[in-house]
């Protein structure tokens, strides 16, 4: 047990030394981390929001209304495919979540069934190949059918409204200006927003709050954007800018073609012929005539698709689109098309959001926050320290040098992972600092014990180190459980206390256990075992 | 070989063939700890926990006055005035800090964020706000479920691994030792009226982490000395392992408050409950691991392969207990300067 091979040792030294070293970069502010060479790590613990100040905000999306929507965009269609088959029917509305419409005569029955069943869309996205159908068609009684999602339809729905939401708000958000800002999804119907730095929610709720505003608008014939800036914009017509920055910009009519109300769906697919991407798109009633009248007019001619009053892109119409659904095609890559789709179904879903957690924290709290947690976590380890080197002697000095790599250790390891670091995060390293201790606690009372029971120096200090072992090992794998189900069942400060503890564990076995043992080691050799007669514990 | 560091030997400060006679007083001590859980589950289900925002919803917000002290009485009239129902208002740390606190409003997610605006509004540039915190009743509702379930979760995890590691009369002891300390901390936290919220979850996680911790401790001792003493009777045993393990569960409890006491004088106001959880679940996790998880197996017994089916002594056993500290020390001396033949004079 007390033997250690020379590659141990230096193994044992470079996990020491690499501690150390992707630690350092936090303890320099970050202007002079940056000019450090190349083979320094310069990666920093991110300070959770609590420590640098910033707003959390988590919106909900409100799936009641997206259900709705879905139903009634459900009736007109179910309206538009019984008269395009020219099938009489009355009592067309919706009940208990589905669309149900009667059908005057029954020889016309399976004729309506085989046209509504064309309104039920795969479900998952189409580069993925399909997992169902969105929606059951089925006779009820003697002459009604009704129209049902299904809860994948349903499911379908929301993540795709949850990731157009997200694209609308990370947009959004990004126009204030900060760049850490984070916009992620949670759940199947949540974002969560986090905003270092940002006090004063009320510009970005108020931001946030707006719905997305999708228009579709005919392009000037032949005036460029350079021509009507330097004259002058002509009538009835108006400059938008390119989402892809300032420099490209269109002279645009300012009265829509189609808004973004009328579109129902937007999905990214493959061209069946030229297999290339594409963005499929589908127009509800209105929407496919306003579409299909303008298109007919202007073939060959662009028009342009305006998100929050900028191009997003500016496809040539190659023929009539009529029937209300069509696709985008042109220089796409897999990604781009992604892109655009949700890009287009945020206008087309404008989903409301509503915050239904908010935390913010004050610069100045944070800052507080931080020296008080700096101040705490150093008296917590220099008390703790003191505690072991009184107890334990020269083996308390062996055991805090272990402490201290541990530290160093968990500092590295959430460094390197990213973890953000909160103040429940430094309770929880002053924590383990303290729980760290009890494996050498466990071994040096155990080395006494085996002392006291007239065992000679070297026989103690390795058995000691053997029965322990066992001990230190259970005991830190029950309390890994508990850090496990913290991290599993916990939301923001838990979770963040969670990774802390369980990162905490984890070194502090490697600290009590093999650095300790190490310098136990090498504390004998330079002795020479034989001259051994007491143990300094 | 060089090595830099010289000799000295620690200080022993434990009495070590002190035999407490915990076993004695088992049947108190349980008298004790129901006592306490039995009161502990009355003043939850009478007086109720202060929950935080986290748990009931409504706002929080924590301001500072920019000049000098804040008149709390003045913006007690002022925010109890605006028709966002009761408003509480306390001083923080210092007395330029305020936390208002506003009961979740009726209506739903929107209406929380209005009543905070109002607040806001009202008090006006004089005032910096240091911290928001809005949960409506959604999240509420939500972050009650997974505490209530991440607090139950852990314990049925604990369990099985004491389980599987040991055998049921330990998992028993642990999970009821664990019971105790979840019971008796928030039955404190009711009874002292603090504020009861997601931090505090996280710090009874931690408590049942360290509280069975010890009780592993003991427990793997009790295992050694079951293997070690086959026809010790069990009372004794148990005795024996509670002692011998004694002074690490002291030591390893001071390292831990000397950590948390740095946490409560230092970590300023917005741990300040957090920490002050934990350390009452350090005190109540080390009582129970000594007093009810270990002793518990005196009256379910464990199974042993003694040999040979020997007739196991009646009594109690020798029992060393010192009067005084003077009698301690006199121990600690003996125990120094005659090691072996004490042990076993000791036993």
């Amino acid at each position: 047990m007390l033997h250690f091979e020379r590659w141990k040792i230096i193994a044992v030294a470079l996990v020491c030394l690499a501690g150390v070293l992707f630690t350092l970069p936090n303890f320099f502010p970050k202007e002079t981390v940056e000019k450090w060479p190349w083979w320094l790590p310069h990666k920093q613990l991110p300070l959770g929001l609590d420590l640098q100040g910033g707003a959390h905000l988590l919106l909900a999306m409100d799936t009641k209304e997206l259900e709705k929507d879905w139903l009634n965009t459900l009736r007109d269609d179910t309206r538009r495919q019984l008269r395009e088959a020219k099938v009489g029917f009355t009592g067309l509305g919706i009940a208990s979540g589905s669309v149900q419409v009667k059908i005057t005569k029954p020889e016309e029955m399976d004729k309506a069934l085989e046209a509504l069943k064309k309104l039920a869309q795969p479900t998952g996205s189409a580069i993925l190949g399909s997992g169902g159908s969105d929606l059951t068609v089925e006779k009820k009684g003697a002459d009604t059918i009704a129209l049902t999602p299904t809860p994948q339809g349903m499911q379908h729905r929301i993540s795709s409204a949850a990731s157009a939401a997200i694209e609308t708000v990370d947009r959004r958000v990004n126009a204030l200006g900060t760049s850490e800002s984070t916009v992620v999804r949670q759940g199947s119907d949540r974002i969560l927003v986090q905003f270092p730095g940002l006090q004063d929610t009320k510009q970005l709720k108020d931001l946030i709050g707006q719905t997305a505003k999708l228009t579709f608008h005919a392009v000037h014939p032949d005036m460029t954007a350079e021509e009507a800036k330097q004259t002058r914009v002509p009538l009835g017509y108006k400059v938008y800018p390119s989402a892809e920055g300032e420099n490209r910009s269109y002279v645009l009519q300012e009265s829509p073609i189609v808004s973004g109300e009328d579109l129902v769906d937007a999905q990214p697919g493959f061209d069946q012929r030229t297999n290339e991407p594409i963005i499929s798109f589908r127009f509800n009633g209105s929407g496919a005539r306003k579409f299909g009248n303008f298109t007919k007019d202007h073939v060959g001619a662009p028009f342009a698709i305006v998100l929050d009053d900028k191009v997003l892109s500016a496809p040539v119409i190659r023929e009539p689109i009529l029937g209300g659904s069509g696709q985008i095609s042109g220089q796409f890559t897999v990604d781009s098309a992604n892109t655009l789709a949700v890009q287009l179904r945020s206008g087309a879903l404008p989903t409301k959001l509503t915050v239904v957690e908010e935390r913010t924290v004050g610069p100045s709290l944070g800052a507080d926050s931080i020296e008080a947690g700096k101040l705490a976590g150093l008296v917590g380890c220099l008390a703790t320290g003191v505690l072991t080197i009184v107890a334990y002697g020269t083996f308390g000095v062996f055991a805090v040098i272990g402490l201290i790599v541990h530290g160093f250790l968990i500092i590295a390891l959430m460094t390197v992972i990213g973890t953000t670091l909160t103040l429940p995060g430094i309770a929880g390293f002053v924590l383990t600092i303290g729980m760290a201790v009890d494996a050498n606690v466990l071994i040096y009372e155990r080395i006494r014990e085996e002392l006291r029971a007239g065992k000679s120096p070297i026989a103690a200090i390795d058995q000691g180190f053997q029965r322990a072992w066992i001990t230190i090992l259970d005991s830190q794998l029950t309390t890994l459980a508990a850090a496990v189900i913290m991290f599993w069942l916990g939301s923001g400060p838990i979770r963040g206390f969670a990774v802390t503890l369980t990162i905490g564990i984890l070194t502090s076995v490697f600290a009590a256990v093999t650095v300790t043992r190490l310098l136990v080691s090498l504390w004998i050799k330079s002795k020479g075992k034989s001259r051994i007669l007491e143990v300094p514990v | 070989m060089f090595f830099p560091i010289p000799d000295f030997k620690g200080f022993d400060f434990f009495p070590h063939n002190l035999r407490l006679p915990f076993m004695r007083y088992k049947g108190l001590c349980f008298l004790l700890s129901v006592v306490c859980m039995a009161a502990s589950l009355g003043l939850y289900f009478t007086k109720g926990l202060n929950y935080g925002v986290d748990f009931v919803g409504g706002s929080l917000i924590e301001v500072q006055h920019k000049n000098g002290p804040a008149p709390l009485s003045e913006m007690r009239e002022k925010l109890n005035s605006l028709g966002i129902g009761s408003v509480q208002i306390q001083s923080f740390g210092s007395d330029t800090d305020v936390l208002i606190r506003v009961e979740q409003q009726k209506g739903g997610e929107g209406e929380q964020q209005a009543a905070m605006k109002k607040v806001v509004d009202a008090l006006g540039p004089e005032y910096a706000q240091r911290r928001i915190e809005v949960v409506g009743p959604a999240v509420s509702s939500e972050l009650r479920r997974t505490g209530l379930i991440a607090v139950f979760a852990s314990l049925i995890a604990i369990c099985i691994y004491v389980w599987f590691r040991f055998e049921w009369q330990f998992a028993a002891g642990c999970v009821l030792a664990l019971l105790h300390d979840v019971l008796v901390t928030v039955g404190i936290f009711s009874a002292l009226g603090l504020e009861f919220d997601l931090s505090i979850v996280a710090a009874l996680l931690t408590i049942l982490g360290y509280s069975v911790n010890d009780s592993v401790v003991v427990s793997d001792r009790i295992r050694e000395n079951l293997r070690k003493f086959k026809r010790m009777d069990l009372t004794e045993l148990l005795n024996l392992s509670i002692n011998e393990t004694l002074s690490r569960t002291i030591l390893t409890g001071m390292t831990a408050i000397a950590g948390i006491m740095a946490l409560i004088i230092f970590g300023g106001e917005v741990i300040r409950n957090f920490s002050f959880a934990m350390l009452l679940g350090i005190v109540i996790g080390t009582y129970s691991s000594v007093f009810i998880a270990a002793p518990l197996l005196g009256y379910l017994g464990v199974k042993r392969d003694t040999i040979g089916n020997a007739p196991k002594p009646k009594d109690v056993g020798p029992v060393i207990a010192p009067a005084s500290s003077a009698g301690a020390d006199r121990a600690k001396a003996a125990a120094r300067t005659r090691s072996a033949p004490s042990k076993k004079a000791a036993r």
